[in-house]
């Protein structure tokens, strides 16, 4: 049994401008120490995806399908159930460091929160694993940087704080949410190592989020390509990168950028913008922008087929697409 | 402005819910006043022991107070009252305020500094006791209950307007303005001014509010508007000694001053959704 | 185990230990000069505002002398007068006077009563203090009950009713709503009397409920505008990242509420109470007339007619320097709330 198994997932969000169908059948599993990729573009529903299996979504939006944890289906689960698991077996870091902590709560105190509230520790041994907890994200001086405000921190050391907040419980699941989008670049790779070593050691399954397929590749054992809110492309890292194969995985390639790269060679660039998920068209969502789209695309979506074992694609034109490449396609 | 945003800006004014009810309360309130200029349906001056404390009737739709004055004309009559107060001290505070408010952001410095330690000081002064003090000076009056509320609103334009004419003088066009050679004063007229329009406009008719409940207090302590002229602050007062033997006369100037005051209110937040959308989807 | 931090964009004075010393150091200098400076401000707004009033009774037409001994007195008599209540002499000294009298307690002699000015005031604070904590306490009470209330209910047919109720709360004339109280509490049913005030030796209870409803009067306004202000900073701070932590750290939506919300919430409403207090305090003076009661707003009052100057620049002084009080305690709440005390806020 696989620690998560998600089958049909969807996410509908009420905006003002109606139903916005922001997640659609979504199928993916993660066993014990598994690392998984979600990487795509803004809006493209990671992030809901994300909060789907928090159990953190708006109150004005609609999931169906099945989280099944541990074998137990999450949308089931009744609210006080569901802040039992939370920040305890499955665990967040977000995106933005700077406003993910509370302003006028120590450091201290917010890290020996879910100790508090999962384990029943008392205020000394929460504070003695708090300490414990911040020097093993490598912030320095845990002991007086627990009486520290997060104002007084580094973006970077905010981020190390978000860590130790969300490892505290050693949870079954980590999901990161773009943990370094937001960090100075230099730091972003200290922070991505991190979390892949505190990982290893605790044997957690983590999810990585990221619009940076640079970041997933180095740091994942499986990627998940999606698209106006479903998943167009999925496998093994490796096999993934060996053989590229949606239109719009190559385009997402071909727009990274990659050492030795000359200077006078020009970054591939995906034209058009993505879909309205209020009025998503009722083919293939890429339709718009993908230049090998025929009447078939348009009208109806393509669905996941097995290329080799475990990596599944959805596009209707695989062969023209792998034979073209993204020089061909987006020229 | 193009037909297409002046279009948007007629269906903004139609969706605010507060925008059309503030709107068409005030309105009533404007056509009451500018009906009792040339008539009432009885006398709001005329005594008449005779007709003291009438029940409502289709002469006197709400009956007649302890002199036999019709208490529906005094009603209308006491609407042009608050009504002329509230404008001239509403423009005083605009006129000199906003002035200010433009200088000090336009010049900085000490300017600032001074204008802005000035107002300090009058926040420690509100309306009430501001006025107070000047009806102490000057004697008990309408016009000196003018110049009282329209000295409280100075301030209150000139750090409003200081405040965010800060942040557009740091804003990119005018940065453009300044390196092609424009003066501050011509800046200030040309990109400022047109700037901070809707945030003015939405303060003055708060101010507004404030400026009647103001005149209705200093009205009722009886340093505001003199007898004979009618007044709702006054008819409060009056009425609050008949309280036993006729307690409907100290209902009906309160409801007009709270319909005043809640019709502007809610002007005024319809008024800074239609003008500024963008702030409105803030809250 | 301890991974090995490198760069970081840790400045050198956080990593080593005795840096991180010095910034907790750096932080409590921090918070005294933003007292001192506050306390500061406080002397100089309150000097300012005196003189203020001093300029400002100075431009006020009669002659007290001539107040006190009424018309019918010779020149000789109202020069006597003057000489003797020191008005003969210059300005700056008789404002001299009248501050360093006040740091003593000592505020002359009103010129209607012809009894110590303080002996006036000292009987209307006892009155007018107490009628202003009553209706800030229930102010804050029916704003965060109010507020916290139509938040949790966002959007739904309770939070629309408040706010409407709110929106009518404000536009209500805190004098007229005094009337309404009396008509209905005082003569219908009796609960409660009508005005006046029996005095702190009649017993609290009594005077406690002769200032009930002049209490409620003056809270309706200010809650009401206190309550908006707390629904919108809630409905703020529930949009905020760290809200968003706090649910995934496994706290309940009513925890997080009062663990995480409240506190940063209660900032901007901290701010607009200190602003508002002012109003409630001028409002105190209307509807002290309104019940009758003999606190400072009946005396300033008094004193108006009476041409009393004296009690007058004396009461207008203690009701400013109350507003700039509770101003500068604002200040000092809000750095004990918020902790991010910046250099451009001292």
């Amino acid at each position: 049994m696989p620690l998560l198994n998600v089958t049909g997932l969807s996410v509908t969000l009420s905006t003002a401008d109606g139903a916005a169908r922001a997640v659609r059948d979504m199928n993916f599993s993660l066993e014990k120490g598994e690392t998984l990729g979600i990487v795509g573009e803004s809006g493209c529903g990671k992030s809901i995806t994300a909060l789907a299996l928090m159990g953190l979504l708006p109150e004005r939006s609609e999931t169906t399908g099945k989280i099944e944890f541990n074998g137990e289906n999450l949308l089931q689960k009744p609210e006080t159930e569901m802040c039992a698991l939370r920040g305890n077996r499955m665990a967040m870091i977000f995106q933005e460091p700077m406003t993910s902590l509370n302003p006028v709560h120590t450091i201290g105190r917010q890290v020996m929160e879910p100790l508090r509230l999962h384990k029943n520790m008392t205020r000394a041994e929460a504070k003695a694993e708090a300490v414990r907890l911040l020097d093993r994200v490598g912030i320095p001086n845990p002991q007086e940087r627990l009486g520290n405000y997060p104002h007084q921190l580094s973006g970077g050391q905010r981020q190390r704080v978000m860590i130790a907040m969300a490892l505290s419980c050693s949870p079954d699941i980590l999901i990161a949410d773009e943990p370094t989008t937001a960090l100075d670049v230099t730091i972003q790779d200290q922070i991505l190592e991190l979390i892949q070593s505190l990982v290893r050691e605790e044997d957690m399954a983590l999810i990585l989020i990221s619009h940076d397929l640079g970041v997933i590749s180095e740091n994942t054992d499986r990627i998940m390509v999606m698209y106006g809110g479903a998943a167009v492309e999925t496998g093994p890292t490796e096999t993934f990168f060996e053989a590229l194969s949606h239109p719009y995985s190559q385009g997402l390639f071909a727009a990274m950028p990659k050492l030795g790269m000359g200077r006078t060679s020009r970054l591939m660039t995906i034209p058009g913008v993505v879909p309205d998920l209020i009025n998503l068209p009722s083919g293939c969502t890429f339709t718009d922008r993908c230049p090998l789209a025929t009447a078939e695309c348009r009208n109806s979506a393509p669905p996941l087929r097995q290329l080799t074992a475990g990596h599944n694609v959805a596009c209707y034109h695989l062969d023209k697409a792998r034979t073209m490449k993204a020089e061909g396609l987006f020229a | 402005m193009n037909s297409s945003t002046s279009l948007s800006f007629l269906a903004r004014c139609r969706r605010s819910r507060s925008f059309m009810v503030g709107g068409v309360m005030t309105g009533f309130l404007l056509v009451c006043a500018a009906v009792s200029l040339f008539w009432t349906p009885g006398s709001a001056y005329d005594i008449s022991i005779a007709n003291r404390f009438l029940p409502p009737s289709s002469t006197h739709w709400l009956g007649t107070d302890q002199f036999g004055r019709d208490i529906v004309s005094m009603l209308m009559t006491g609407t042009q009252n608050s009504i002329a107060v509230a404008v001239v001290a509403v423009s005083i505070g605009l006129a000199v305020g906003v002035s200010l408010g433009l200088l000090a952001a336009a010049r900085r410095g000490w300017t600032e500094e001074l204008i802005m330690r000035f107002s300090d000081f009058s926040f420690a002064f509100p309306a009430i006791l501001s006025a107070i003090m000047i009806t102490a000076i000057l004697g008990p009056g309408g016009v000196n209950s003018i110049l009282a509320i329209g000295l409280y609103n100075i301030p209150v334009f000139a750090r409003l307007v200081r405040g965010t004419a800060n942040a557009i003088w740091t804003r990119e066009f005018v940065m453009a303005a300044r390196a092609s050679g424009k003066d501050r004063f011509r800046i200030t007229f040309e990109h400022i001014m047109p700037n901070i329009l809707s945030i003015i406009i939405v303060q003055a008719t708060i101010l507004f509010a404030i400026a009647i409940l103001a005149e209705a207090a200093l009205s009722y302590l009886g340093l505001g508007t003199q007898p004979p002229h009618p007044s709702w602050g006054r008819m409060l007062n009056e009425a609050q000694a008949l309280m036993f033997l006729d307690p409907w006369q100290a209902i009906y100037p309160g409801i007009a001053i709270a319909t005043a005051v809640f019709g502007l209110n809610l002007l005024g937040d319809g008024l800074r959704d239609v003008l500024d959308p963008r702030l409105s989807r803030k809250r | 185990m301890t991974l090995p931090v490198s760069g970081d964009n840790v400045s050198l004075h956080e990593t080593n230990p005795t840096g991180v010393l010095f910034s907790t150091c750096l932080a409590k200098i921090t918070m005294s000069i933003f007292f001192a400076k506050r306390l500061l401000t406080l002397i100089v707004t309150l000097i300012g505002a005196s003189m203020v009033i001093f300029v400002v009774m100075e431009i006020l037409p009669g002659d007290p002398a001539l107040v006190i001994l009424g018309i019918n007195a010779t020149d000789e008599m109202v020069a006597l007068l003057t000489t003797e209540l020191g008005l003969d002499r210059s300005a700056p000294v008789r404002y001299w006077d009248w501050i360093s009298g006040l740091l003593v307690g000592e505020m002359g002699m009103s010129y209607a009563y012809k009894v110590p000015v303080w002996e006036l005031v000292e009987g209307a604070l006892w009155i007018t203090v107490p009628l202003a904590i009553i209706s800030i306490t229930f102010s804050i009470t029916l704003a965060l009950v109010v507020g916290l209330y139509a938040a949790a209910n966002h959007n739904k047919p309770a939070d629309i009713g408040l706010m409407g109720f709110s929106q009518l709360g404000i536009s209500i004339p805190n004098f007229w709503l005094a009337v309404l109280l009396i008509m209905f509490f005082a003569i219908e049913l009796r609960w409660f009397p009508a005005g006046g005030f029996p005095g702190w030796d009649e017993g609290i209870f009594k005077s406690f409920k002769a200032l009930l409803l002049p209490a409620i009067a003056l809270a309706t306004v200010v809650g009401a505008i206190l309550a908006r202000i707390t629904r919108s900073a809630v409905l703020e701070v529930y949009r905020e990242d760290y809200v968003r932590t706090a649910r995934a750290k496994g706290l309940s939506q009513r925890a997080t509420l009062w663990l995480h919300v409240l506190r940063n919430a209660l900032i901007p409403v901290l701010t607009v109470t200190g602003i508002q207090f002012a109003g409630l305090l001028a409002g105190t003076v209307v509807v002290e007339n309104v019940f009758h009661i003999p606190g400072l707003g009946s005396l300033v009052l008094k004193a108006i007619n009476n041409r009393d100057t004296i009690v007058v620049e004396n009461v207008v002084l203690l009701l400013a320097a109350m507003v700039i009080t509770v101003n500068f305690i604002v200040d000092m709440l809000y750095a004990v709330i918020d902790p991010r005390l910046k250099a451009q806020d001292i």
